[in-house]
């Protein structure tokens, strides 16, 4: 990026030539230079702004004579001054994406955050957590996060940073705010809204734009198009009987999801069939919603609208459609006959039509009120993102724009291709970018301001439903990060405000009772009670919206295709593109690692002679990118898929230059994709590094699954696919079992594979990441992972997905061929794993018929030398060195810790007191661990369930950890055609 | 030929002669080393051993040479062996540290065997090796049979038959004469 | 039939030789001033790639075992392969020595010597591999049993502690018999040595032997028993070492059929590797007079033997995997015959099985060079199953979701060629230093070693 083009002033160049340097033009910036740009920047000339300097210098000294209020923080359990060394802490905090927030509780070892969980009480949470939330800790330590204050790239004062701030709102201010913008991205924080329209009402000329990749604005117009107004539509999941998705992964993304989930699976127990639901997805892309769909459409997105229309005209909304298909016929009859019970969920990326037919199919079917609750929008603004990102991009073009204030967000990579941001960005006075990382973005920015996380801050969020929660430090920030809040007030009168004060003045006259203890309680419990917004009753019309003009464009070049693009699934919009735990996540459906690349459908990749890593040329609307090709059974054809957030130029040591960048792609007006996509093979191939090379079971009772009838049948049916030894069939007499005994249940019809119990262990175990290279070789360390299976047709299959901890076997055959006794059999049944005593010969990895062992054949946890990654490291777990095998422990050091208290209290450990991490993730609740010995435990009363079955229980191996089997619920009327659990 | 090693009487005596050891008489083919000392016993000799460049078996009826007791110690090194084995893992199962190893019971004596096994046979060779060694007294560094002209032959082609002066019926003249009788190529003197 | 014919024409050692002339031919080998041109050239070859093999092994120690191709689920690779592969050549040695001798087989004199030291020097290969192939291998010591108040022992049931007795056993037994072997002619050498260092070097290894009646008379009963003991220790030795396969769970491991044939496998590799020896040995320091072609077809046939039981195994193996009716059985041979390994398997056929084929005929048995490529190509069959063996049957077990791939890096490479230069660099050394031959066996051989009529009789009474 070149300094001194960027450093030509606003206005009109002097006459005259001040040095030789000038006169020989652009050179070397120096100290003057950049300071005269300063001045330039601001309007002023140099006595001027020495003279703010010197009084904003002055304020700044002042600061230093107060003493600095103390900030109390709430623990969640016990009161701070009882901190025990050894003893963790909880504290209620929340995380917010996208404008959403998850309320989650955060374990704190000494004074550093180590584990995030779930908050029960918090309703977008449940006590679960997602991949995301697991995984935010890692960006806490990142040891790539900006760490100074920079001004072109030279480290600069937190005051040098206020005075130029004050600077420009000088000059701002005598134009009554005009050329003073600032982007944000989607806000959810009542708080920082607040103080964005306090601004904006002081500053009537200034712009305050919202923009990141992933927004809302098709729900938003879609709702305004149904309603009359942008309003917040809550899935009650757990009131539907049929749910119908049109493209909608609503069991993966999107506000509330954790929620869904486990409304879904609590419906979805084989033995209360009146209770049993039923799912129909429609979409385009493998998603973990289809996956768990009983019926699923594999459809271009771009045929959603026409589906759905037929689907309205058959549900009496709006005119019949012409020649409906059976599919469309049978999800119709099914809705019809659930009326009121039924839902109907359009995604986030289908335009407005789509939106708006889903209202009114749900308004037809009485749903509205019933399964689909509207409230409030949660974001403060739901205006057009992609409209104020443009907007922004030409007033900076016009020149219009002074100062530009990024508040978080990397806009400069996520911008679509068509909205020249970078290069508009150049032509503004004073840009000022505040991030947690020196990101794309502020390589284009004057000054950077390391960004607080929101483990380091204080700030407030809502819930999908609206319920807000005060967002609390865990720890004070590493370095010296700053909030939106604080960046804020620094425009405002008070700069020296502290996010504390600023967030505590908000709620001050919003909580009802005496404000001391309602902060306190709001703090302790993570939500502030009764902040939910209330249903809003709305006229919806019934009929559906006459087809939009985009319909009726004709198909484009023939033997193109339609490109989708989406989030991806691990490292969203690339936000976490430095993250070493979500990169080495597989992903979800396809398990990739550490890439992204177009998705085709089997078919299609055949049409086009292409074979998975191939390189090919994406051609779409004028502009290219290459990418490697994966080749994913079940994606639609003549469609591609390719996840945005990778490609990223400035991310750190992870994330930088892998993948290709889809926002290279996606243009303002389709941010969705749209057809038009030319692909052409390159004949270059680039690898990929997946974590599974086999899909399908080879016929091997692995995955058992049946209907609901076939269950009803034959309940037992898990049980006869494969005869399994009886357990007294032994030579030996069992050893004697001690007060506990240990085991685990998995029900795999809860399980949607959404791979978050993989970052919790991940996290919980101090498990290392092992990079692409290692991943590649077969290499990858997760002591537990998702097995993802494909069954039928690989146009259409049905997706099975199976979590495999250690079994913890009875008769463990890694244990019997371990010849230094470095993995035996504890007393409760668990299968240790003695880590010094392991000299590495690998045999008991080789013997597990589970394949769960994993190895360090390097050094891996060297990965946690670096000083902030020791900090996350987990104090309860030991860190495994070189040459050494590890395994799933049922997280021991749980175990211990509630042994040790039940053993203090005289009184055995209760049921449900020991949680393994994978299991307190869950949304699903798929996962339940406990104590065979306790009859009335959970997990006894699962296993008593018909469908449980042990994995390859007919080795012989007795294995603690059972599955439940999965039972699908298909349409009679269409499992004739085509049954998920063919 | 024994002409010359007889002693002359009238010559004198040279100062500090050690002690004669024995005579040696030397062979060309095992068939006259055999003869020899079959014919030695008979006149009656008994401290005598033969020094062959191979094995010879008739030598051990020849010289009535006892039977070895090498036997019995193989035995006792072996059943030694498999003592310590079985003791040692029994102990380290049973008593020492006991401990759930895949379900299998503390004591699984199965799976004692092949080591019990290995070391029987470790033990048994070790007692074999060194019994052999220990028996013929090696190593010897120092033996006055080496003292005899063309000794080195003996681990070539050349069959030594020695009578040690040790032997009661010994008498240098007579023995060294009833050695020549026997067919032998040179019969020599052979010193401590 | 023939056996009789071809011996009456063939006699194990060519007439006119005596006590004196084998005694000196041999020992001339040795005391020779001079050292053949081709020694230095092969041992030079030998000693590069053993360094070679160091260079490999450092660079596996500094940066951890991730340097070789093995992985999750393919925890064993080319090191366990090498092992059992240099186990088995280790067999034919004490297996000639004492399995013919007790069955009076004079023919096994004149090669009994330098299998032998062919064994000790497969061991030593062999030995090397287990603890390279450690994730730590600093703490190898930890498979032995010693005092510690800590009550840290190995593992009794584990099948790799029972290989470190095993193979440890074997080893020490080997050298046993070996060196009490070598007594009587380092005692030939310590006469014959012109030089004072030689006489002082081999007379302190012949430990003042003299050759007395009375010693010979207990060095042959000792030397009888070792071989009986070295007997069973040879056949358990191998399948100690199948153990370590057999008492796995995986398919394609868990077998009861693998003792007996990995046994009759380890004759088989290892009376190639005697070949492979022996025939290059014999030209080049024309020794034909005493390794006839009579042993040659001996070999040879005992070759043919051991490669028919070993196919016979193959095929129990494949029956098996069917009649068993198991899922995964079925699907691991036949993942072994179309899977990405199926060249492994095939190649193991071809070598194993078909080539061994050609020894049926007489004019084959004796052509030297016809013998001495079969064996080659048998080596390399020995060396597929294997490998067949230990990656095709990891990398495609129970869970298809854990499937995956094996490959060699270069440093696994190195490492395996690497104990092939060591090995001949210490064969070089061998041959250079002690008789290849055993000379006092030898002259048993020699018609001047007949005796009367009457002591043969008196012999038998």
């Amino acid at each position: 990026m070149n300094k001194d083009k960027q450093l030509l002033p606003t206005y009109e160049r002097p006459q005259y030539w001040r040095s030789l340097e000038e006169l020989r033009g652009p050179g070397l910036v120096t100290e003057r230079d950049s300071a005269a740009a300063l001045a330039d920047a601001a309007g002023l000339d140099r006595r001027e702004l020495v003279k703010y300097l010197g009084v904003s210098f002055a304020m700044a000294g002042l600061t230093a004579c107060t003493r600095q209020p103390t900030e109390k923080i709430v623990p969640y359990v016990r009161q701070p001054e009882e901190i025990i060394p050894g003893k963790p802490l909880f504290f209620a905090t929340a995380m917010s994406l996208s404008g959403y927030a998850t309320g989650l509780l955060v374990e704190s070892h000494m004074g550093r955050p180590t584990k995030a969980e779930g908050n029960p009480l918090h309703p977008a949470s449940l006590g679960a957590t997602d991949a995301f939330s697991q995984a935010a800790l890692y960006d806490l330590y990142d040891p790539d996060r900006s760490q100074s204050i920079t001004f072109l790239d030279e480290i600069r004062a937190w005051p040098a940073f206020l005075s130029a701030i004050r600077v420009a709102l000088e000059k701002a201010r005598t134009k009554k705010g005009d050329g003073l913008h600032i982007l944000t991205e989607t806000v959810g924080s009542p708080t920082l809204g607040a103080q964005l329209l306090a601004l904006l009402r002081d500053l009537p000329g200034a712009r305050w734009h919202q923009w990141e990749p992933n927004n809302r604005d098709r729900v938003w117009a879609g709702a305004a198009a149904a309603f009359g107004q942008p309003v917040e539509t809550i899935l009650r999941v757990d009131r539907a009987d049929v749910i119908l998705s049109l493209d909608a992964d609503f069991l993966a993304c999107g506000p509330g999801h954790l929620r869904s989930v486990r409304e879904f699976s609590a419906r979805r127990r084989p033995r209360d069939r009146q209770k049993f639901n039923r799912l129909y997805a429609v979409e385009s892309t493998p998603s973990v919603t289809g996956a768990c769909a009983d019926h699923r459409l594999p459809l271009r997105a771009w045929d959603v609208e026409a589906f759905a229309r037929s689907v309205a005209g058959l549900v009496g909304a709006g005119s019949a459609a012409q020649a409906p298909s059976d599919f469309a016929k049978a999800v119709a009859e099914d809705l019809k006959s659930h009326r009121g019970k039924s839902l109907v969920i359009a995604g986030d990326d289908q335009p407005a039509p789509v939106q708006a037919l889903a209202h009114a199919i749900n308004a037809a079917l009485g749903n509205v009120g019933q399964t689909l609750i509207t409230t409030d929008p949660v974001p403060v603004r739901t205006e057009s993102q992609i409209d104020s990102l443009r907007q922004l991009v030409g007033d900076m073009d016009k020149g219009l724009v002074d100062t530009l204030i990024i508040l978080g967000g990397n806009p400069t990579f996520t911008a679509p291709a068509d909205v020249p941001f970078a290069h508009a960005l150049e032509k503004v006075g004073l840009r000022i970018h505040l991030g947690t990382h020196q990101d794309e973005t502020s390589a284009h920015c004057h000054w950077h301001v390391p960004e607080a996380h929101f483990l380091e801050s204080w700030s407030d969020a809502r819930a999908f439903d609206g319920t807000a929660s005060i967002v609390q430090p865990l720890i004070a920030p590493l370095y010296r990060g700053k909030t939106p809040h604080e960046i804020l007030a620094a425009l405002s009168d008070q700069p020296e405000r502290t996010s504390h004060e600023i967030v505590r003045d908000y709620w001050r006259d919003k909580l009802s009772g005496d404000f001391e203890s309602a902060w306190r309680q709001a703090l302790h419990d993570g939500v502030i009670a009764g902040t939910a917004f209330s249903p809003k009753a709305l006229a919806v019309w019934k009929s559906a919206p006459p087809s939009n003009a985009s319909a009726a464009t004709p198909e484009t070049a023939a033997g193109s295709l339609e490109i989708r693009f989406r989030p991806d699934p691990t490292i969203y919009d690339g936000r976490f593109a430095n993250n070493g735990w979500l990169q080495e996540l597989p992903k979800p459906i396809s398990k990739l690692t550490w890439d992204n690349a177009v998705m085709l459908a089997p078919q299609t990749a055949k049409r086009l002679a292409l074979t998975n890593e191939d390189v090919v040329k994406l051609e779409y609307r004028g502009r290219s990118i290459e990418a490697p090709v994966w080749i994913q059974p079940g994606h639609v054809e003549d469609a591609a898929t390719l996840h945005f957030g990778y490609g990223r130029t400035r991310a750190g040591q992870l994330g930088t230059r892998i993948g290709s960048n889809a926002n290279a792609l996606r243009t303002a007006d389709a941010p969705a994709g749209d057809r038009g996509l030319q692909i052409t093979k390159t004949g270059r191939t680039y690898s990929l590094a997946t974590t599974q090379q086999h899909d399908v079971m080879e016929g091997r009772a692995l995955v058992r699954s049946a209907t609901l009838e076939e269950f009803e049948r034959q309940p037992k049916f898990a049980h006869e696919i494969v005869e399994e030894p009886e357990s007294d069939l032994t030579m030996y007499s069992s050893f004697p079992r001690q007060e506990y005994a240990w085991a685990m249940a998995i029900d795999l019809n809860a399980c949607t594979g959404c791979n978050a119990c993989v970052v919790a262990c991940q996290a919980e175990n101090n498990i290392p990441f092992v990079g692409k290279d290692q991943v590649s070789r077969g290499r990858a360390m997760h002591w537990l992972r998702v097995d993802r299976y494909y069954s039928g047709s690989p146009d259409n299959p049905t997706t099975h997905h199976q979590p495999l901890p250690c079994m913890q076997c009875e008769n463990a055959p890694c244990e019997l061929v371990c010849p230094v006794g470095a993995t035996v059999h504890s007393a409760e049944g668990l299968n240790d794993m003695v880590y010094n005593r392991c000299v590495g010969t690998r045999y008991c990895g080789n013997n597990c018929p589970y394949k769960v062992r994993h190895f360090n054949f390097y050094h891996y946890s060297t990965k946690f030398r670096a000083p902030s990654m020791r900090m996350l490291a987990n104090p309860d777990v030991t860190v495994r060195w070189r040459g050494v095998m590890e395994k799933c422990t049922y997280c021991v050091q749980r175990i211990n810790e509630a042994k040790i208290t039940a053993e203090k209290q005289d009184r055995r450990v209760r049921d449900g007191e020991i949680v393994t991490a994978c299991q307190q993730a869950c949304p699903a609740e798929a996962i339940v661990f406990g104590d065979l010995a306790d009859s009335e435990s959970r997990v006894v009363r699962r296993k008593a369930s018909p469908t449980n079955y042990s994995l390859l229980g007919e080795l012989g191996t007795r294995p603690r950890t059972t599955y439940l089997a999965e039972v699908g619920n298909p349409n009679p009327a269409l499992a004739a055609a085509e049954s998920k659990r063919s | 030929m024994s002409a010359e090693n007889a002693r002359q009487p009238d010559s004198p005596a040279p100062p500090e002669r050690p002690p004669l050891y024995g005579l040696v008489a030397e062979f060309e083919s095992p068939q006259d080393l055999i003869d020899a000392a079959r014919r030695a016993r008979e006149q009656g000799y008994q401290k005598m051993d033969a020094y062959t460049p191979y094995p010879i078996h008739e030598l051990t009826q020849a010289l009535a040479l006892p039977r070895t007791k090498l036997p019995i110690l193989v035995f006792i090194g072996g059943a030694l062996g498999a003592g310590t084995a079985l003791l040692m893992q029994w102990f380290a199962t049973v008593v020492h540290y006991p401990i759930n190893v895949g379900g299998r019971p503390l004591a699984s004596w199965p799976s004692y065997i092949p080591i019990t096994f290995e070391l029987t046979v470790l033990f048994a060779a070790g007692a074999t090796v060194l019994g052999m060694l220990g028996l013929n007294g090696l190593p010897m560094p120092y033996h006055p049979i080496f003292n005899a002209p063309r000794f080195a032959l003996a681990s070539r082609d050349r069959f030594f038959l020695c009578i040690e002066a040790k032997d009661p019926m010994f008498e240098l003249e007579k023995t060294s004469r009833f050695l020549a009788t026997l067919g032998a190529r040179v019969v020599s003197e052979v010193d401590e | 039939m023939s056996d009789r014919r071809e011996s009456r024409y063939v006699p194990v050692i060519q007439p006119g030789h005596t006590f004196a002339s084998v005694t000196d031919k041999i020992s001339s080998i040795v005391l020779s001033r001079r050292t053949p041109r081709f020694w230095v050239v092969g041992f030079g070859i030998g000693f590069a790639l053993t360094l070679g093999m160091l260079y490999a092994i450092g660079v596996l120690f500094f940066r951890g075992i991730g340097v070789w191709g093995v992985n999750q689920p393919v925890g064993w690779g080319f090191a366990i392969v090498n092992f059992v592969w240099w186990i088995g050549i280790g067999h034919a040695g004490t297996l000639i020595s004492a399995i013919l001798l007790l069955l009076r087989q004079e023919w096994r004199t004149s090669i009994n010597r330098f299998a032998e030291a062919m064994t000790l020097f497969a061991v030593a290969q062999a030995g090397l591999y287990p603890i390279l192939h450690l994730g730590r291998p600093w703490l190898a010591y930890w498979l032995l049993p010693y005092p510690n108040t800590m009550a840290l022992w190995p593992q009794w049931r584990s099948p790799l502690v029972w290989d470190v007795f095993a193979v440890s056993t074997y080893a020490t037994v080997s050298l046993l018999f070996w060196y009490v072997g070598l007594i009587p002619d380092l005692a030939t050498l310590r006469d014959r040595a012109r030089k004072k260092t030689a006489q002082i070097i081999y007379g302190m290894l012949a430990m003042g032997w003299r050759g007395s009646a009375m010693h010979w008379h207990r060095y042959e009963m000792a030397y009888l028993l070792l071989a009986g003991i070295a007997t069973p220790l040879v056949v358990s030795v191998h399948t100690v070492v199948s153990f370590d396969f057999t008492i796995g769970i995986i398919p394609g491991w868990h077998s009861t059929i693998f003792p007996p044939y990995f046994v009759a496998g380890a004759i088989y590799g290892g009376f190639a590797m005697v070949l492979t020896i022996a025939i290059p040995l014999r030209s080049l320091y024309h020794l034909e007079d005493f390794v006839t072609l009579r042993h040659l077809r001996n070999m040879a046939k005992i070759l043919l033997a051991t490669g028919l039981i070993v196919g016979y195994g193959y095929m129990i193996e494949i029956f098996m995997s069917w009649y068993s009716g198991s899922p995964y059985e079925k699907y691991m041979t036949w993942n072994r015959m179309t899977g990405p390994y199926w060249p492994a398997f095939w190649g193991l056929m071809l070598c194993n099985i078909v080539t061994p084929q050609f020894l049926w005929f007489r004019a084959i048995r004796s052509s030297p060079l016809g013998l001495w490529i079969i064996a080659l190509i048998v080596n390399v069959g020995m060396w597929l199953e294997r490998f067949v063996i230990v990656v095709t049957s990891l990398h495609r077990d129970f869970l298809p979701s854990s499937w995956g791939m094996y490959f060699p890096t270069k440093f696994d490479w190195m490492t395996y060629v690497g104990t092939i230069g060591f090995f001949v660099a210490l064969f070089f050394l061998f041959i250079r230093f002690l008789p290849m031959i055993s000379i006092f066996e030898m002259r048993t051989l020699v018609p001047e070693a007949e005796l009367a009529p009457a002591d043969a009789e008196r012999k038998e009474q």
